[in-house]
């Protein structure tokens, strides 16, 4: 391992492209600073939905308003988008045609877009229950949490379609690549925020 | 410069090893909420462990931090964001439900 420090794809480009790989430290670097106060913020709103998981004012409560089914394939479709974009990255650093990499990132967009649409659902029938957010203290929390976090899978799902655009316009330079870790970077950081989703919303209002 | 470890079919495989235990770690948290066979605090630690090491499974195998020299920066970055995020949670649980109690 120590001999070996550029194994990865998907961080670090070293193996196949050494001067990108060299310039891309300290962006990528700057990128984990902004990740880490962004996961500070979901601390704090999963601190707040704690506190107020139990103001409900006679009203819905999780264990009426939560259903297991959606929120697991939600699970399996944003675990399934993390897996394909990983496969983007390796494409980006060994494929020379740009086809794959276009590919894989088509596939994320598409399951990223499919994951929206179906926490949307899930909100609108919420919406339908009487759940919304003013009905209660633990509605706000979970409308600012779980929220929060689709609103950043959609500007994630933007950013994918203008990497594609980048990508066919400018081609694979080393801007293009070092903007496309980033992003990278942003999908599965989204992807470990909702495993506290949903272990922690989802699965914790659903045990009995 | 290419180490022999440093191929595309080891890439794609590593991602491969994250994805199927990062599979195998949710089907296993949602199963134990859908067939309880524990008392509810027990589910819920259970549930909260195996949130914990997914985290860890992701971290390694999708965002390749690990102990090499190359990511260790970010390691260090990520350890004390995750202690500062430990102290202003459980700061806030603490001192809200006392609060909470003492009202009651």
């Amino acid at each position: 391992m120590s001999a070996n420090e550029v194994k990865h794809a998907g961080l670090n480009l070293g193996g196949t492209d050494e001067s990108t790989h060299q310039q891309a430290v300290s962006p990528v670097f700057g990128f984990w600073l902004f990740l880490m106060s962004d996961a500070v913020i979901f601390a704090l709103l999963f601190a707040t939905y704690g506190v107020m998981l139990f103001a409900t004012v006679g009203g819905p409560t999780p264990a009426s308003e939560y259903k297991i089914l959606p929120v697991f394939l939600e699970t399996l479709i944003l675990l399934t988008s993390s897996f394909t974009f990983g496969m983007a990255s390796v494409a980006m650093k060994y494929d020379q045609s740009r086809r794959p990499l276009l590919g894989w990132m088509a596939v994320t967009l598409v399951l990223g877009l499919a994951f929206l649409g179906m926490e949307l659902h899930d909100f609108a029938a919420m919406f339908a229950d009487g759940a919304y957010p003013s009905r209660s203290g633990y509605l706000s929390s979970f409308f600012a949490l779980v929220p929060l976090h689709g609103l950043h899978v959609f500007f994630g799902s933007i950013w994918i379609i203008v990497m594609m655009v980048q990508v066919i316009t400018f081609g694979l330079d080393a801007r293009v690549k070092i903007n496309i870790l980033r992003l990278s970077l942003f999908w599965h950081f989204l992807d470990i925020v909702w495993i506290a989703i949903f272990s922690v919303v989802y699965l914790q209002g659903l045990i009995r | 410069m290419s180490a022999p470890n440093d191929s595309k079919r080891d890439a794609i495989f590593s991602y491969g090893i994250g994805y199927v235990v990062a599979l195998a770690l949710t089907a296993a948290a949602f199963a134990i909420v859908h067939w309880p066979n524990f008392v509810s605090t027990t589910t819920l630690s259970i549930v909260l462990v195996l949130a914990v090491v997914q985290m860890g499974v992701h971290f390694r195998f999708f965002l390749h931090i690990g102990l090499q020299k190359s990511a260790r920066d970010n390691l260090q970055l990520i350890l004390f964001s995750t202690l500062l995020v430990i102290l202003m949670v459980s700061g806030t649980l603490v001192i809200l439900f006392n609060l909470r109690t003492r009202m009651m």
